[in-house]
């Protein structure tokens, strides 16, 4: 685990140790980093977008369908002749169950997939990890990647002069 | 509320930048959380949580007694079947419009100036929207059997009506309720990773822990995190359009002269927007004031929201011509009666008021002098609610008084439960909202920080 203090620095650490074949690494920031997620070599996104479609759509023909079914099959109500598919006046319920939907979709999917809650996960016991959620950046080459070895890679992170280098316990 | 010490970043440093020079991803990441961690409970914040915690107890009577009385303890009658209630429950659904606009359309359109407010502005609009909510609830006259508006299969085989926008309405609040919570529940977790990790008694770490869900900044996350926030601000900007012009369908069906008006959905949003800044407005200027946030909520903050809330402002004023001009010129006896009753009959001097208030007062808007000096700017705000508030009764209570038919013609009395009850959702709209810059981070953390490092790159930029 390194500790950097500028985002300029962890973006092209991320890219050196890439370079040099180190996969399960990851990077921890106090905000969104640009370009730190592709340094990484992680593809995030397409998930989230799909989940959202699909709840949009869910809630799109289910609000319309709620609204359709009654005044259809259920119990048609014949007032003055009017058309029992009065889909106009179902817009307004259908779009607001569209946007409901796709935005519990988008909030619990994104919860869901970046695997959280998680209470507990080895990172909190770096040292100084708090400031990883106040002004530093950390950059993290985990050991279950096949080129870590304990003195190479601290060596290796060492040359990029963070403001220090710890080892951390899972 | 009155710190124990402030260092010299804290101290009061006007700019018209967005962001006072000299902050770093630890000046702004410390102050926002010292003042939910570090500073004392001060005095002027528990007087006033006391003051609304006394208005919420009023509201709890007037409730109770709406509820177990009857809606007859107001003065509402035959022909004027709505009167505080419906009101308040528009004005409050307005006011919370701003916030959203805040967090969502300014988030698409790549404004920086939303950094610092959108956080309480979003608080505030999940705040009026719990208040508004209280109304339609109280203002039936069977509130026990609310849940008829609900779509569930019963036991007759009957469903609401969904062809009618009080049904609408149901689902409108609702999904713009539950969104508005769940963006700026979003938008807290990795600020409430924040205290999390600064908190020192071990019961608020494990409170702050278990609400931001083990966030710990991890780069994949973030990514997918802006890309749910963005999803999220692309929902919300249509939501707040469609809430209010929903809420206007409730009077456009109407068939009485001066409602059954097609200007009514772009008159009201305009008009929602136009009082939610001035509730924004109202909030911020004290406090930053009181906390010492002139760094972050700077006049450039203060400017932009006036010009945005006379620009809004403008569009209501045009929206009063036209409906009046065409009101004239359709030549209908009833809708040009119903004019000339706004202006000259009963309820004439609440118009004019109206018209001073939204109209005339918030020209002022157009010498810098107004929107650069904060205690003017919180003046004009209060008069801009006022007079929202008073046109939703000279909508409501105008065009019920005195419709078709002379001999069907009434007067409305507000009583004084009327009065208690709205004064009481004041109390629960302050309640929540002391509560809420006591123990959550009044300003989002992270994308200040955010901000921060925008600002040091432009600064760098420019150097070059």
């Amino acid at each position: 685990m390194a500790e950097f203090v500028t985002p300029e620095q962890v973006v092209a650490t991320a890219h050196s140790v890439r370079a040099e074949g180190y996969r399960h690494i990851d990077a921890y920031s106090p905000f969104a980093v640009e370009g730190l997620p592709e340094a990484l070599g992680k593809q995030v996104g397409r998930k989230l977008s799909a989940i959202v479609l699909c709840g949009g759509l869910t809630g799109c023909c289910g609000g319309f369908f709620m609204c359709w079914w009654p005044n259809v099959i259920g119990y048609p109500l014949n007032i003055g002749g009017k058309p029992f598919n009065s889909w106009p006046a179902f817009i307004p319920i259908t779009f607001e169950l569209t946007i409901l939907f796709s935005a519990l979709s988008a909030v619990i999917g994104m919860i869901a997939l970046n695997g959280l809650p998680m209470p507990y996960h080895p990172v909190f016991n770096a040292p100084n990890f708090d400031r990883a959620s106040r002004d530093r950046f950390f950059l993290c080459i985990e050991a279950s990647d096949p080129k870590f070895d304990l003195r190479e890679t601290r060596d290796f992170l060492e040359s990029f002069d963070p403001v220090e280098v710890t080892e951390v316990e899972s | 509320m009155d710190p124990v010490e402030t260092n010299n970043l804290t101290a009061v440093v006007e700019t018209e930048e967005v962001l006072a020079p000299g902050q770093t991803y630890l000046s702004v990441s410390d102050h926002i959380s010292d003042m939910v961690l570090e500073w004392p409970i001060g005095y002027r914040w528990a007087a006033g949580l006391l003051l609304a915690l006394g208005l919420l107890f009023m509201l709890n009577l007037a409730l109770g007694v709406v509820f177990t009385v009857g809606v007859g303890v107001w003065g509402i009658n035959i022909p004027i079947g709505w009167g505080f209630a419906i009101t308040n429950f528009v004005w409050w659904i307005g006011i919370g419009h701003a916030g959203t606009l805040i967090s969502a359309f300014l988030l698409l359109m790549r404004q920086q100036w939303r950094t610092s407010i959108n956080r309480f502005a979003e608080a505030m609009t999940i705040f009026a929207v719990a208040c508004a909510g209280l109304f339609p609830l109280a203002h039936m006259g069977r509130p026990w059997l609310f849940y008829y508006l609900l779509p569930y299969p019963d036991t007759m085989g009957t469903w609401p009506q969904f062809r009618s926008p009080l049904v609408w309405d149901v689902f409108a609040v609702s999904t713009y309720l539950t969104v508005s919570l769940v963006f700026w529940y979003t938008g807290l977790l990795p600020d409430l990773a924040t205290l999390r990790d600064r908190a020192k008694k071990r019961i608020t770490k494990i409170i702050y822990g278990i609400v931001s869900l083990g966030w710990r900044g991890s780069a994949a996350h973030w990514s997918r995190y802006d890309m749910c926030a963005l999803l999220l601000a692309g929902l919300s900007t249509p939501l707040v359009v469609s809430v209010h012009t929903v809420v206007s369908f409730d009077f456009t069906i109407g068939i009485i002269p001066g409602w059954h008006s097609t200007i009514f959905p772009p008159y009201f949003v305009a008009g929602a927007i136009y009082s939610g800044f001035a509730m924004v407005l109202t909030l911020a200027i004290p406090l930053r004031k009181y906390y010492h946030l002139e760094g972050f909520v700077t006049m450039k903050h203060l400017d932009f929201m006036a010009k945005v809330m006379l620009a809004t402002g403008l569009v209501v004023a045009y929206s009063y011509v036209m409906e009046t001009f065409m009101a004239f010129y359709s030549g209908n006896q009833y809708d040009r009666y119903m004019m000339v009753n706004r202006m000259t009959g009963p309820y004439a001097k609440v118009f004019w008021t109206l018209i001073f208030c939204n109209l005339v007062g918030p020209q002022l808007l157009w010498l810098r002098k107004f929107r650069l000096t904060p205690w003017l700017l919180f003046v004009v705000s209060l008069v801009v609610q006022t007079g929202m508030w008073l046109e939703r009764f000279v909508i409501i209570i105008t065009s019920l008084h005195r419709d078709f038919i002379p001999s069907s013609w009434g007067m409305f009395y507000p009583t004084r439960w009327d009065y208690m009850t709205f004064l009481g959702t004041l109390g629960l709209f302050f309640t929540l909202f002391y509560l809420f810059i006591r123990f959550l981070p009044m300003i989002a953390i992270h994308e200040l920080r955010d901000l921060v490092h925008k600002k040091q790159e432009e600064a760098h930029a420019v150097s070059h």
